[in-house]
């Protein structure tokens, strides 16, 4: 078990940049999650810390161990590949031997090992079989044998639920969950899936154009996101943006939108020009008093929420309001936004502005 | 069930497909079992005319085909001790007696060692230089493969000169080692191209996971690839054996004793004593049977070597 920390982590292929000096720490026991979209170079990151590529310049710490330029052998850690990579030559029981064999082990201790982890998996019945007929859930769980069997400092898993059916997904996300609250092994796990990310993961690491947009627990992550790509990335639906033109000075509490005041938490931080103000669907409320109006373009039943899209003055938005309330297309209404939970963007770069509600979240990333 | 099925041929359809696998079956067997008839008839059976389908089986052709004899008169033959085995009856029958072996046990020798030597060579060299070719950044890859291509790009005979020349200087004429180097150079651009094709089709991530193991990249390579490559690796065998195999000119050129192979001592057999079709026809038959046995062994993965990577898995 170790902690990992990764240093101005940078790759480059050629002339392309996949990962820009990156910097994160991984504590020990962490279930740690590798967010973004695809391209944004989390596999790259990944596939670094395990030795299957060579970083171009920065240093990865392995349990106090600089290991960065190491082959992948000597770093002692697992890796479980989305497609599986189980050995197709080998039935399941030699898949899951096959690391213990390069150790020299002994083949009784080898044997006995293969029949603990098999109890732990529930595989015991087919470790005879070969693994060309086995199904996904099955695969992934000798993928996952394999990498457990050896007890490494570390696992890394690269979408390992990706190639599974939906309804599996669900299953083997809970098992996956479970297995890693059992053995407290530090785990980097790989995914494009804000809500996979957000169920399983102690820790984020939202990843965008190689570069760590943001670093922290989901929570903070959801609610006070740094930048306007982790808002729109995280949620769903995404955090609404309105677009407004204005100026904000140190200590003020409120911004003004087409002329309507808004409160928000305390800015900590002068900005000016073009700003966004940033809102969670499920901090809008309707109602029939506000002044600041919306028109009900669409909704969307959901069971005990209902998505409601409306056109403001300044832009689009969805609200996630009860499914009770009664709401029809083409409905003009008041909308009123959580001021405690409002985050202002500044259009440009894209940075969150720093207030009193998100300084606590933002200033440790 | 009735009516028609997307996938079940009709029994039309089967009878016509039969019919057809049929007809080219016996267009192609039947040159091979008039060889096989021919070696085991009588020098005056085989010259027939009309042929003849049935007849008197005989083992002349085969102990013509390892022996050497001297032609006897009768009166001779009557002062002979008895025939004291099986083959010196045949031979005497036909007006003969051994007086030795003949050289096609040799030269059938040479045909195994140096198929199968350059076939073994020509799978070693073409695995590894395919696997580089797929997995390494070698510089000028493409310009690299398509030289070796262009090897085959004329047939090997059309360099026959050069290559004599040059096996004269090197003092490789006429010797196993010169075919087994020849045959491998030839068919070395056949095995990188088709093993490349196998290798290329193996996921990376094998070897990744082996290396994550804590496999040497060359482990992971001998202990992960080569198993999922043998279907490629043999059915290339198979095609770099024929090959080496049935070859006729460069042999004919380069070798005339020590290293002489059975394609181009066999149609000799024809020159002792009139036109003994038989001992040639024994001859082939024999020649035939290694090539055979190896295809028979390695048919299973040939069938599925030829339609590898047709539907992606």
């Amino acid at each position: 078990m170790a902690q990992i920390i990764i240093k101005n982590l940078r790759k480059d292929f050629g002339d392309f940049t996949a990962v820009k000096a990156s910097s994160f720490t991984i504590e020990d026991g962490e279930f740690f999650m590798l967010l973004g979209p695809s391209g944004c170079g989390k596999t790259t990151t990944l596939r670094m810390i395990a030795g299957l590529e060579l970083p171009t310049a920065g240093e990865i710490y392995i349990d106090g161990e600089e290991v960065s330029q190491k082959r992948a052998s000597e770093r002692d850690i697992a890796f479980v590949f989305q497609m599986f990579a189980l050995y197709p030559h080998l039935n399941v029981r030699q898949n899951i031997s096959y690391p213990l064999k390069s150790q020299g082990m002994p083949k009784a201790q080898i044997k006995a090992k293969v029949a603990e982890v098999a109890q732990i998996l529930g595989i015991e019945d087919i470790l005879n079989k070969p693994v060309g007929g086995l199904s996904g859930g099955d695969r992934q769980r000798v993928a996952l044998g394999r990498a457990i069997v050896r007890e490494p400092k570390a696992f890394m898993m690269d979408e390992p639920l990706g190639a599974l059916d939906a309804e599996f997904r669900e299953h083997m996300s809970e098992e996956l969950r479970a297995l890693h609250d059992r053995m407290g092994a530090t785990t980097v796990y790989v995914t494009h899936d804000q809500l996979e990310a957000m169920q399983m993961g102690d820790k984020i690491v939202v990843m965008n154009h190689g570069s760590v947009e943001q670093f922290g627990v989901p929570q903070e992550i959801y609610d006070w996101p740094a930048t306007l790509f982790v808002a729109d990335f995280i949620g769903s639906p995404p955090m609404n943006f309105l677009d407004f033109q204005g100026e904000v000075a140190k200590g003020d509490t409120t911004v003004s939108l087409n002329g309507h005041t808004f409160e928000v938490p305390k800015q900590l931080q002068e900005a000016s020009g073009d700003l966004v103000f940033g809102i969670r669907p499920e901090h809008i409320t309707l109602n029939t008093i506000s002044r600041y109006k919306g028109e009900v373009l669409a909704t969307e039943y959901l069971g005990t929420t209902q998505i409601v899209t409306l056109r403001c003055a300044n832009g689009m938005l969805k609200a996630r309001i009860s499914a009770h309330d009664d709401i029809h297309v083409g409905d003009q209404v008041g909308l009123v936004f959580n001021a405690r939970t409002v985050t202002l963007f500044d259009k440009k770069s894209g940075a969150a502005l720093l207030s009193d509600a998100n300084k606590g979240v933002l200033d440790h990333g | 069930m009735s009516g028609f099925s997307v996938t079940e041929p009709s029994r039309r359809q089967k009878w016509i497909a039969g019919v057809l696998v049929i007809t080219y079956a016996l267009v192609t067997i039947m040159p091979l079992l008039w060889i096989i008839a021919t070696g085991f008839k009588s020098p005056e059976d085989a010259i027939s005319y009309p042929p003849k389908v049935v007849f008197q089986p005989s083992l002349e052709g085969y102990v013509n085909l390892f022996s050497s004899r001297t032609r006897i008169t009768e009166s001779m033959q009557e002062t002979l001790q008895p025939a004291e085995t099986w083959y010196d009856q045949v031979a005497r029958d036909s007006g003969t007696v051994i007086v030795g072996a003949s050289r096609y046990g040799q030269r059938f020798l040479n045909s195994v060692v140096i198929g199968f030597g350059s076939t073994f060579l020509a799978i070693v060299f073409g695995t590894t230089a395919a696997y580089a070719f797929s997995r390494f950044k070698v510089p000028l890859k493409d310009d690299l493969l398509f030289f070796i291509l262009s090897t085959r790009m004329m047939p090997p005979i059309a360099v026959a000169i050069p290559i004599f020349l040059m096996f004269r200087q090197l003092g490789l004429n006429d010797t196993k080692l010169g075919m087994i180097l020849l045959y491998t150079a030839v068919n070395l651009s056949l095995s990188v191209w088709l093993l490349k094709g196998f290798i290329d089709e193996i996921p990376f991530e094998y070897e990744e996971a082996a290396l994550i193991d804590g496999y040497t990249r060359f482990q992971a390579f001998y202990k992960v690839v080569l198993p999922q490559a043998a279907t490629g690796i043999a059915s290339t065998a198979i095609f770099c054996l024929i090959f080496a195999w049935n070859e006729y000119a460069f042999a004919v050129l380069l070798t005339s004793g020590n290293a002489q192979t059975a394609p181009p001592f066999i149609p000799t057999i024809i020159g002792v004593g009139g036109q003994d079709w038989p001992a040639v026809a024994a001859g082939a038959t024999i020649f035939l049977i290694p090539v055979m046995i190896f295809t028979i062994l390695l048919r299973k993965h040939l069938l599925r070597g030829i339609t590898f990577g047709a539907v992606r898995k």
